[in-house]
């Protein structure tokens, strides 16, 4: 599905402020993958993520998806691959525009935009259909602007959008980082519904230890740009946030200082 | 009274046809939220490029404005490639596209600064003929015609799949870029439609005045935003595409109302762009003056009581 062979990506390179933020990734997925990332702050967990999507060029390497090669492609036309949420419930919408204007442009990822209508008449139910999944009550206000809408309710809605249109992969970038523990919940519940039910293949960038090991079948922990830990299936599903901690140490010959992390044990 | 009455009507004319260069000004202001300042050339380029052709080529007058509208068009080209693929911010990519034009004006207008249309027919003459209105009526109605079409077709367009592109762009380029959108083909569509309009409303204004003029578009810009607010101010928070649209050109028509008053009042016409100007930014300033008042106003060293 997804194999990225040896990439590396350099901020800054012969400056003072000279980054690694990628040291030689190597990653296969297989379809139906639902991945977790962890990792301490600047490990490279969401930089990984926009090599994927093609936000910045690579420095070397090479990403394949589903037999496509797409290393050297423009972020707008790998959309036609990927799916994305991002950690701002801000990026993922257009504020002054309908949630139902949204949608249909999600509908067209990937797609030649032309001068027919850009929402058409036909699509409208089964827009409704797909926003009453959400359980949120959207459903009733397609024509509102999503500026309108709360944080949690448009987190749901770029979750939507990324998936309407199935996507090869779907990249969560801490994508409830940024929502209260309640509608955190929600929104993590949802993702779960999401990618069982249209068997979706996930990356999912989090810092809850707890989530990484309860969510998706294989886990993965990142540490100074490269990835040190990679398990999946049974011996996931039984492992204990201590595990992961003491990992970590080892693996990185730190101890894990970071807060957040700490505290979403 | 009559001279007023007379003066408001040259005044909703000259609205009217400046009114489609406003709507320019409102696809990259407002819709993309690039400050465009083509515009002053472009406009400029239009009347430039009308007048040569109708003066010079004997061209029909008409088809005289779709050449200004391609003129434009090519100008709003230039400033998005600088801006797209050369990565120069978009108000620098402007001022440079609008500094050259000036030489190119002059060029096309074969070094003349100024270029009469006063033996020729333009659209606006030769109706005047047809209806035996006088030249205000007839540049009103002709503006009018034009400024709908011009409506329609921006609804229209807009409202498609490319339309959705370019303005959720403007609104937030990393989703649209997410969705598949290559968003610098947006910018530049959004730039080359933009300035299409302007050019076709300095060609207007052009034939509406009977000279082509260098100088024409100096100051376009500020008289279109400065449009732009007056229309959003008086139509309010309108939510439909067509009335926010439809409010651009009436902006544009009260700003050549205010200005027909103020100088039937006595006020110098040089003074008109510093006028404009002040008018722009105290739109731009009083939100920002509002939301600190209120800031100011809500802080409490106590904190809020509860209740």
């Amino acid at each position: 599905m997804l194999t990225i062979t040896n990439v590396r990506k350099t901020f800054n390179k012969g400056t003072i402020n000279e980054k690694k933020a990628l040291n030689g990734i190597n990653l296969h997925l297989n379809p139906g993958d639902f991945v977790t990332i962890i990792g301490g702050n600047g490990a490279g967990k969401s930089t990984m993520l926009n090599m994927i999507a093609g936000v910045y060029p690579i420095d070397s390497g090479k990403i394949v998806i589903d037999g496509v090669n797409i290393s050297r492609e423009p972020e707008y036309k790998r959309a036609k691959y990927i799916g994305r949420v991002f950690q701002d419930p801000m990026r993922g919408t257009a504020a002054n525009m309908e949630i139902q204007e949204n949608l249909a442009m999600a509908l067209r990822r990937g797609k030649p935009r032309t001068l027919s209508w850009g929402i058409k008449n036909n699509e409208k139910d089964y827009y409704r259909d797909a926003l009453a999944q959400l359980d949120l009550g959207l459903q009733t206000r397609m024509t509102s602007k999503v500026g309108l809408l709360s944080g949690g309710q448009r987190q749901a809605l770029t979750l939507l959008m990324a998936t309407l249109q199935k996507p090869k992969l779907l990249l969560l970038d801490e994508h409830t980082a940024a929502l209260d523990p309640k509608t955190a919940k929600k929104v993590l519940d949802l993702t779960e519904k999401i990618v069982t039910e249209q068997n979706l293949t996930a990356l999912m960038v989090t810092h809850n230890m707890k989530d990484a090991i309860h969510i998706g079948n294989r886990l993965i922990m990142m540490h100074e740009g490269r990835i040190i830990y990679d398990i999946a299936g049974e011996e996931k599903k039984n492992l204990q946030v201590e595990d992961l901690l003491k990992k970590f140490e080892t693996a990185s010959g730190e101890e894990f200082a970071n807060d957040r992390m700490m505290l979403a044990k | 009274m009559e001279g007023l009455l007379a003066s408001l009507q040259g005044a909703i004319g000259q609205g009217v046809l400046w009114g489609i260069m406003v709507l320019g000004v409102y696809i990259t202001f407002r819709l993309m939220d690039i400050a465009d300042m083509t515009v002053d050339g472009s406009f400029a380029l239009g009347a430039c490029v009308c007048a040569v052709l109708i003066v010079h080529k004997q061209v029909n007058p008409v088809l005289a404005l779709f050449a200004a509208a391609l003129a434009g068009m090519m100008a709003g080209a230039v400033t998005g490639i600088l801006h797209t693929v050369f990565e120069i911010p978009a108000i620098l990519a402007g001022i440079l596209t609008q500094i050259s034009l000036w030489s190119i004006n002059l060029r096309i207008m074969g070094g003349k600064s100024n270029l009469p249309l006063l033996k020729v027919e333009t659209l606006i003459s030769s109706f005047v003929k047809k209806t035996g209105l006088t030249q205000a009526q007839a540049s009103m109605i002709i503006g009018i015609v034009i400024a709908v079409i011009v409506i329609v077709f921006l609804y229209w367009f807009f409202g498609t799949e490319i339309g959705s592109a370019m303005r959720a762009t403007g609104n937030n380029e990393d989703m649209v870029r997410a969705l598949g959108v290559n968003t610098k083909m947006t910018k530049l569509l959004a730039l080359m439609l933009s300035n299409s309009l302007v050019g076709l409303s300095g060609a207007l204004v052009c034939q509406s005045q009977k000279y082509g003029d260098v100088g024409s578009g100096t100051g376009a810009i500020v008289i279109g935003l400065a449009a732009i607010v007056i229309g959003e101010v008086l139509m309010g928070r309108i939510a439909s595409f067509y009335w926010k649209l439809a409010s651009v050109v009436i902006g544009a028509v009260i700003y050549f109302a205010i200005r027909a008053f103020v100088l039937r009042l006595g006020m110098n016409a040089n003074d008109m762009k510093l006028l404009s100007a002040i008018i722009v930014a105290l739109a731009l300033c009083i939100p920002v003056v509002l939301s600190k008042y209120r800031l100011e106003k809500e802080y409490s060293e106590g904190g809020e009581e509860e209740c």
